[in-house]
């Protein structure tokens, strides 16, 4: 562990156990230390969980470990690579920008924060996350999906650009938004209606749609150094679940 | 009585799989791997780890080797009295290994390098060499094959992989295809043949994951003369491919869409002719479905293959370097072995990535 200059940290992570280095992680930061940057990560898990402080940073170089930022609350984590599953798990709020793809689950059970992805994402990004008072979560995927994207939503935002894609393929899989019953997804392009669940259906933007991802995509775009131009202007198609309570009659006499 | 994991209490979890394949059958050591599903070893319990090598018998790469565990002097003597009656033996001996704290009660494992003699007419003699392995697994108490192909073997026990491969010495041995598995058993018991890889001629399988079809497909492969004595999912997976592809003869790519069946939402959809083929497929082989979540390795002395269930229920992340190709749980497992990749990528549910020896 050394310290360089004003409060930046860094910790050569090579070959350190997760409970090592998260143990470490937490002494740093209840220390005081702002900026972290964790050099020659791999595989390492439970990286940034249940951590606080919306003014503590983590970068990361190399492929974190599953469970990245689970319940997290508060700080920023930008990773220089891939990242694996369950990435925010049921995180609180924070953000977290990835400058790769992630595997599957991404944004399990998101409770609030933002989850910036360059790259693609795997099966079942999006599974039930949802939104309290103030919270909302939002996750923005800079490439495409695998199936299952958004399956069981109850809340938040979710926005798929297809940047890697002519856009001749729709950016999602399959099974789109199954069970869906709260928040709201943009996709840019089209997108059959076989793609998506039997509880979501596609709309139209209007303009605080498109004011909505103006505000989030120009985010994104800051935070991964991307020159995105106008694209909130693109076709975009909006798929909303079209009852709050798609099962409420399953088990009614 | 001691307690046995998954017989008398269940444990959920995930295993954690491996494979690496270089193209072009140059052989490379067990070093890299045991590394590579060592970091992965929060995938696995203790409760049995294993590798499949391919290409490591050159010298003796025209008879069959058979891996063998004992669990007692008279098995041994039994199965060997046995082997003589078939084959022509080449070369017997121990297999080597190291003894080290972590890995304990281990049976007696020997392997066997023979020629089958006295094949019947009617006979292929990879059917010889199944029905052996098949008579020995059910008949002959205490012995238990743990692989029967050319140039390959099996190397599996109870422990987490990095120490059986340790135990094994695996960094002594040279292969082209090397998969490795890390067990968490969730439903039968931990014992050493019972662990991954799962081995039948020059096939082996390592698997993630819980085949709910377990059942139907065990009572579709004793149609053809398969007896599932281990109880286990990779045994039914590894006949189910042998079945496939050695006997059916079909291509992989087709043998893949057999276990992880397309929709038939998705066949609706398809161009005449392919709707035909996948209808066709579904139709004769839908005992031979795979159902539940799985991530399989599967490999023999000229492939290596990862395949996922339909939803991928399990996670399988694939990467290419030169002449190398990687399939894994986890990206970070690869990077161990090889930290800078050329391509990485996951595949989708169903849809195999293969790796083809090209000589």
């Amino acid at each position: 562990m050394e310290y360089l200059g004003g409060s930046v940290l860094r910790i050569d992570a090579k070959g350190i156990h997760y409970k090592e280095l998260n143990e470490k992680i937490n002494e740093v930061v209840l220390s005081g230390a702002k900026d972290i940057v964790l050099d020659n990560i791999n595989g390492q898990r439970y990286i940034g969980d249940n951590l606080s402080g919306s003014d503590v940073k983590i970068t990361i170089n190399g492929v974190p470990g599953n469970d990245l930022a689970a319940f997290m609350d508060g700080p920023t984590i930008v990773v220089n690579a891939n990242a694996q599953d369950a990435l925010c798990n049921t995180m609180n709020s924070g953000k977290v920008v990835i400058h790769g793809s992630v595997g599957d689950i991404a944004g399990y059970a998101m409770r609030g924060g933002k989850l910036f992805i360059k790259n693609n994402v795997g099966y079942r990004s999006g599974i039930h996350m949802k939104s309290y008072k103030d919270l909302f979560p939002v996750i923005i995927v800079g490439g495409t999906t695998g199936d299952f994207f958004g399956e069981y939503m109850a809340g938040g935002m979710g926005i798929v650009l297809g940047l890697n894609s002519d856009l001749k393929k729709s950016v999602v899989g399959n099974y789109i938004g199954t069970g869906m019953h709260g928040g709201v997804i943009y996709l840019r392009g089209n997108v059959e209606d076989y793609q998506l669940g039997k509880e979501i259906k596609k709309f139209d933007l209007d303009d605080n749609d498109r004011a909505a991802l103006k505000k989030h995509l120009s985010e994104f775009a800051a935070d991964l150094n991307l020159d995105l131009k106008d694209i909130y202007n693109d076709k975009f198609v909006k798929l909303i679940p079209y009852t709050h309570r798609p099962y409420g009659k399953l088990y009614a006499y | 009585m001691q307690l046995m994991a998954d017989r008398d209490y269940k444990i959920s979890s995930a295993c954690g799989v491996l494979g690496i394949m270089n193209e072009n059958g140059r052989r490379f050591s067990g070093e890299n791997i045991m590394k590579g599903i060592a970091l992965m070893r929060e995938r696995s319990n203790g409760l049995g780890g294993g590798f499949a090598a391919h290409g490591i018998y050159p010298d003796y790469k025209d008879y069959y080797a058979f891996h063998m565990l004992f669990e007692t002097e008279i098995a041994k003597n039994i199965t060997e009295e046995y082997f003589k009656l078939h084959y022509k033996f080449i070369k017997s001996e121990p297999i080597p290994t190291r003894q080290i704290p972590e890995i304990k009660n281990s049976p007696l494992i020997w392997r066997y390098f023979l020629e089958p003699k006295n094949i019947g007419v009617f006979e292929t003699e990879s059917d010889f060499v199944v029905s052996t392995v098949m008579h020995i697994n059910q008949n002959i108490k205490d012995a238990f094959v743990a692989s029967s192909g050319k140039n390959m073997g099996v190397f599996k026990g109870v422990g987490y992989p990095e120490d059986i491969g340790r135990f094994f010495r695996l960094e002594e041995y040279g292969a082209y295809i090397w998969t490795a598995h890390g067990r968490f058993p969730t439903n039968t018991v931990a014992w050493w043949g019972g662990a991954h890889p799962f081995g039948l001629l020059d096939w082996t399988v390592v698997h993630n994951g819980e085949i709910s079809s377990y059942g139907i497909n065990k009572r579709y492969l004793e149609n053809y003369g398969y007896k599932c004595s281990f109880f286990t999912d990779t045994e039914v997976i590894t006949y189910l491919f042998d079945l496939l592809i050695r006997k059916h003869e079909l291509p992989i790519e087709m043998a893949a869409k057999v276990v992880a069946a397309t929709f038939w939402s998705e066949i609706d959809r398809l161009p005449e002719k392919q709707k035909e083929l996948h209808e066709t497929l579904r139709i004769i082989y839908s005992s031979a479905l795979l159902n539940g979540p799985f991530a399989v390795i599967l490999a023999n002395n000229n492939m290596m293959v990862g395949i996922n269930d339909r939803i991928k229920l399990r996670p399988l992340v694939a990467a290419r370097k030169d002449d190398f190709v990687f399939v894994s749980s986890e990206e970070s497992a690869i990077r161990e072995t090889e930290p800078v990749l050329d391509e990485v990528w996951t595949p989708k549910g169903g849809e195999p990535v293969i790796g083809r020896l090209k000589i």
